[in-house]
């Protein structure tokens, strides 16, 4: 093979590699990227049940709910409409979750509305602010409801 | 007083990079003792002018004698400024805004220290100090490259100073009074008051910022059309120096993680450590592919084009982290216009990296040929792999802030990185095991195959195993531990039949660093396949089964440190009839700021880890207990040593038997 065609095999192999990688990551994405819900997406959109998905908003005061066994949770988490959603955890909690803060959980929603949460996102410092929050406009503490 | 003359410091260095600069471009400028624009010269050999004649040696640059020490003098400027920084930390000068903002007087010494670098400001000051220490080590040591070439990559590595120095100066100056002077700082963030600060960041900066000296490289033999064999022989040792400490910098930076965030996991495809991967993944793909343009003279362009890529990488992931754009443990800015200005200047860079390339790839030539079945292609299919994967963490890590920017919140995470990312990744560790057994240019795919039975075999009969002995674990970890016994058999098959004694260094650095891959993939799949998990709430006195371990809860007490308050639980873990062992997790709060965090109590065991993470006490008494057994992760980190400690041994060998060349070469002169 003379060097200019060989060059010009690698540039196609390249570009084919390229290529593979965008349709492999765009049909990944499809299966498996998770979109963001609010409580009043939720009310508006219904429930998202065929993947895992993040929720976010304020941990409703008074809604946070021990079970017997010691290590699960419930609670509400709320935003500035009336819409709340019901979350179910099993797990430790980051050190800064508390009833009134901000909240991001991912997990999946279940038939009956019920969220259960596979995981809630650790906040970093106390002046943490989900940033999907403060785009939506809310505020550190839970005054907007 | 030190603020303003680190300021100062600061100020000269950055002039001194404009000197710089200006100095480069003047020696290169045509008719100027320059010689760069007047012909092709892409070959190394000397070049032939139409004409018939031999082009005349080329005189000395006079030029080169003062860029030279332009560069020492700039490094070394910029390090004394540096030093300031951490001589302020050291003193705790509440004076200086960066540190009242970021440092307690109670704080440790060592997170004084390394609080320095643990904000925004310093972190920026360090990435400067490590690209002008960086430019500094390529003027004083560098003796191969062609002198214009040398003055190009100079100006070049000035020219990215310049536009960091102009950052730090305008946007983040890290040596601002701050009057009325506080009683107090503010502290660091507690999260950051581990050991691992002191080590994490600058390694994995000496690795990042590194890169730049291979993009220089690039950029300078652009602009003399000096791509060739030689030039790759010069620019390989930096590639690997900075590749070392990159690799270093992440695998420190997964176990800090692991042991500091107490989630039991060790890499999360959070968009920082993507940031910290994909300059890893060009520089892994830079490094086989400049060994092909160095010994066979081939992917020139290609070589060129990884440069520029790895330390555009560095410099996306430099925006990424430090720009706000993300909400992290290492987003320290929220100011929108620094994360523009940095922007603007990896834009500026890339774009004019890339136009560069445009222009002047014409002049590369191409390279030699290669068959099929020969290791040249082997090492390209390593690079398509390599650059697949780039594109996938890319997209992965990008997508979401696209969408984001169009209105709608989607996160990218475990899921998508581990189905795109995982079979791609178990192909790569297959064929880089298959490189190493394969002749440069041509070889027999029959000879091949009688090389490769071995391992085949040996993977064939440990898949077999494992499907047999742990049925319904996932197919990535089955696959995972299939491959790697078989990885690591023909990582060791370079050294089959050779004298041991007589084996060159480089080469032990290939197969060692090969080997280290395979034990991080067998510690991987081990961990996701193997790993137990139990949650419980637990009394005082009572016992935990966790996987084969039986783990007594004794009691919690609280415990004073220097500048928090913790309570520790004491767990008694033993395994059957063993020796039993003292876990002791904590949950802490700082004083300043007051901040709770949990530290996580590892039991290192020859095959495995115990992992206790201590939860919220409740008021019946009982503690939250998080326990893993996660057999053989250790693999994992030490992996990535040996793949570490591989590319320097394979620095170690090529500088040597560079040194003995040169000895000879001068001998009979």
């Amino acid at each position: 093979m003379k060097a200019k065609n060989q060059r010009l095999v690698l540039l196609a192999l390249a570009g084919a590699a390229g290529l593979g990688a965008v349709l492999l990551a765009m049909s990944a994405m499809r299966d498996q990227a998770s979109f963001f819900y609010a409580p009043a997406d939720v009310a508006r959109q219904g429930l998202p049940l065929d993947r895992a998905v993040r929720i976010g908003g304020m941990v409703r005061r008074g809604s946070l709910h021990h079970h017997p066994d010691g290590v699960t949770i419930d609670f509400l988490v709320g935003d500035e409409t009336p819409a709340t959603i019901p979350v179910t955890y099993r797990g430790i909690t980051p050190d800064l979750f508390r009833e009134g803060s901000g909240v991001i959980a991912e997990g999946r929603f279940q038939p009956n509305g019920g969220f259960v949460a596979s995981e809630i996102l650790a906040k970093h410092d106390e002046n943490y602010m989900p940033p999907e929050l403060t785009r939506r406009g809310m505020h550190k503490t839970d005054a907007v409801r | 007083m030190i603020a303003e003359a680190g300021l100062a410091l600061l100020w000269l260095a950055a002039s001194l990079s404009l000197l710089q600069l200006v100095l480069g471009a003047a020696a290169l400028r045509p008719g100027n003792g320059g010689w760069a624009d007047e012909q092709v010269r892409a070959a190394p050999q000397p070049a032939v002018v139409p004409g018939g004649h031999d082009v005349p040696a080329r005189p000395p640059n006079p030029l080169l004698k003062v860029v030279r020490p332009v560069a020492v003098a700039q490094g070394l400027l910029v390090g004394l400024s540096f030093l300031a920084l951490i001589w302020l930390f050291l003193r705790t000068d509440l004076s200086v805004k960066l540190v009242a903002e970021n440092s307690h007087s109670l704080k440790p010494w060592l997170y004084k220290f390394a609080g320095a670098w643990g904000n925004h400001e310093g972190s920026m000051l360090l990435w400067v100090t490590v690209l002008a220490v960086a430019g500094a080590g390529v003027a004083l040591f560098e003796k191969r490259l062609r002198q214009d070439t040398l003055i190009a990559t100079l100006a070049a590595q000035a020219m990215i100073g310049l536009g960091f120095y102009a950052y730090i100066l305008l946007a983040s100056n890290p040596f601002d009074r701050l009057f009325p002077v506080p009683i107090e700082g503010n502290g660091l963030n507690p999260l950051l008051q581990d050991p691992g600060l002191a080590f994490h960041p600058p390694t994995l900066y000496f690795g990042y910022v590194g890169i730049s000296i291979a993009f220089s490289f690039a950029v300078g033999a652009l602009v003399t059309r000096d791509v060739g064999p030689a030039f790759a022989r010069a620019m390989r040792p930096w590639v690997l120096g900075a590749w070392i400490f990159l690799t270093l910098g992440i695998t420190a930076g997964s176990y800090w993680a692991y042991y500091e965030l107490g989630w039991g996991g060790w890499w999360f495809w959070d968009p920082v450590e993507n940031a910290s991967l994909m300059p890893w993944l060009a520089a892994t793909a830079l490094l086989h592919s400049v060994t092909v343009l160095a010994t066979r003279a081939g992917l020139r362009a290609w070589t060129i084009m990884l440069a520029v890529v790895a330390f555009s990488m560095s410099m996306i992931g430099t925006f990424l982290v430090r720009s706000g754009i993300l909400t992290s443990v290492h987003a320290f800015a929220v100011d929108p216009l620094r994360g523009a200005f940095i922007l603007a200047l990896l834009t500026f860079y890339i774009g004019g990296a890339l136009t560069l390339f445009g222009l002047r790839v014409r002049y590369v030539k191409e390279g030699s040929t290669f068959e099929i079945v020969s290791r040249e292609a082997s090492l390209v299919i390593n690079n398509l792999f390599l650059s697949v994967i780039l594109g996938l963490v890319f997209i992965g890590t990008l997508y979401p802030l696209v969408t984001q920017a169009l209105g709608r919140e989607i996160s990218v995470g475990p899921p998508y990185f581990n189905t795109a990312i995982g079979p791609i990744a178990l192909a790569l560790a297959a064929i880089m095991t298959i490189g190493p057994m394969l002749r440069w240019r041509r070889d027999d795919l029959r000879a091949l195959a009688g090389r490769i039975a071995a391992p085949v075999l040996l993977s064939a009969a440990m898949l077999l195993l494992v499907v047999l002995l742990a049925p319904g674990i996932g197919w990535l970890p089955l696959l995972g531990l299939a491959l790697a016994p078989g990885v690591a058999i023909a990582s060791l098959a370079p050294l089959w039949r050779r004298n041991l004694r007589r084996t060159p260094l480089f080469l032990y650095g290939m197969v060692v660093a090969h080997l280290g891959i395979a034990f991080a993939l067998a510690g991987m799949a081990s961990d996701s396949a193997f790993t137990r998990e139990t949650l419980v709430a637990a009394h005082p006195g009572q016992t935990i089964e966790a996987g084969p371990f039986a783990i007594r809860f004794l009691g919690v007490e609280p415990v004073p440190g220097p500048n928090w308050t913790a309570v520790e639980a004491q767990l008694e873990a033993r395994r059957g009839d063993g020796t039993p062992f003292l876990l002791t997790p904590q949950a802490r709060l700082f004083d300043s700021p007051a901040t709770p965090t949990s530290e996580t109590s590892i039991q290192t065991l020859w095959d495995g880890q115990l992992y206790v993470a201590l939860g919220d006490g409740d008021d019946q008494g009982r503690w939250q207990l998080r326990i893993w057994w996660k057999p053989f992760v250790t693999l994992i980190w030490a992996g990535g040593a040996m793949v570490a400690f591989g590319g320097f041994l394979a620095l170690l060998g090529r500088l040597w038997r560079e040194r003995r060349f040169r000895r000879e070469e001068e001998a009979p002169a």
